[in-house]
């Protein structure tokens, strides 16, 4: 009897897991779409061109980061993948989630300083909350992204 | 009048000339989270999405770290700092330090 009941609850956040993970997952990437068409005139580029830097522009550091957590139904579909091995494709969306978001929310930063475009931008992932006491966490990766924006200078009077 | 330090993370500020180079400037900050958050962001792991608790927690070190970099240059007399880099490490279970480095310079 106590199996069932333990079963039961099991199946029960899987499917509240599928379910609101999911439509969780397809508002946010409608959410970082709209998003990204709406700061795609700002290009990012990565690397320094410091021949080509213009001198007359300002130059700021922005940056901008996300924790994202996985949902029920994705920890335990990526522990059943990792029995056999492979791709973890629950889990390569939700990291794209996070890099997308945390370039996004840097973009926003730069569009408050005015800025036209980002240059050398870096991308650093770490996993946070994993491993209480021994046993495996809360699965959640936090992204962060920073860039040096461009911006033309405020003109004092 | 307080003068704000000027942070780019490429190797130059262009348009202006770094005159002196003061050397390696760093913050860090060591943080862990407290039990309601903890418990909130269980409850949202069920779900799945932005634990925007851990991104506020973490974004108010980074802010942290940043301001203790500030003040370490401003005590050398820099009013600019390149090349900026952050990192991430976990100490412990619920714990991460956030370090933040650059080349701190004065620039006329």
């Amino acid at each position: 009897m106590e199996n069932l009941i333990g079963l039961g609850i099991l199946a029960a956040l899987l499917v509240i897991g599928y379910f609101f993970g999911r439509r969780s997952e397809l508002k946010h990437y409608k959410k970082i779409r709209q998003q990204e068409e709406k700061l795609a005139y700002m290009p990012v580029v990565i690397g320094q061109w410091k021949n080509e830097l213009d001198p007359q522009q300002s130059y700021e550091l922005v940056h901008g980061s996300v924790v994202v957590g996985s949902d029920y139904f994705k920890t335990f579909a990526s522990s059943i993948r990792q029995i056999f091995g492979g791709n973890i494709a629950s889990f390569e969306t939700l990291i794209d989630r996070g890099r997308r978001e945390a370039i996004n929310r840097m973009k926003l930063q730069a569009r408050a300083l005015g800025a036209t475009k980002v240059i050398n931008m870096r991308l650093e992932t770490s996993s946070i909350g994993s491993n209480q006491k021994g046993k495996q966490g809360l699965p959640s990766v936090e992204v962060h992204a920073y860039a040096t924006a461009v911006y033309p200078p405020e003109l004092i009077s | 009048m307080k003068e704000s330090i000027q942070l780019t993370n490429i190797e130059v500020i262009p348009g202006r000339e770094i005159v002196e180079h003061y050397g390696v400037v760093l913050g860090s900050t060591v943080r862990s989270k407290h039990l309601g958050r903890d418990m909130m962001a269980g409850l949202k792991n069920l779900v799945g999405g932005e634990l925007s608790g851990y991104t506020e927690l973490l974004q108010e070190s980074r802010d942290e770290a940043l301001k203790r970099m500030k003040s370490q240059a401003k005590d050398m007399g820099a009013n600019a700092i390149v090349n900026v880099r952050f990192s991430t490490s976990s100490i412990s279970a619920g714990a991460a330090e956030i370090l933040c480095y650059g080349t701190a310079v004065l620039v006329k």
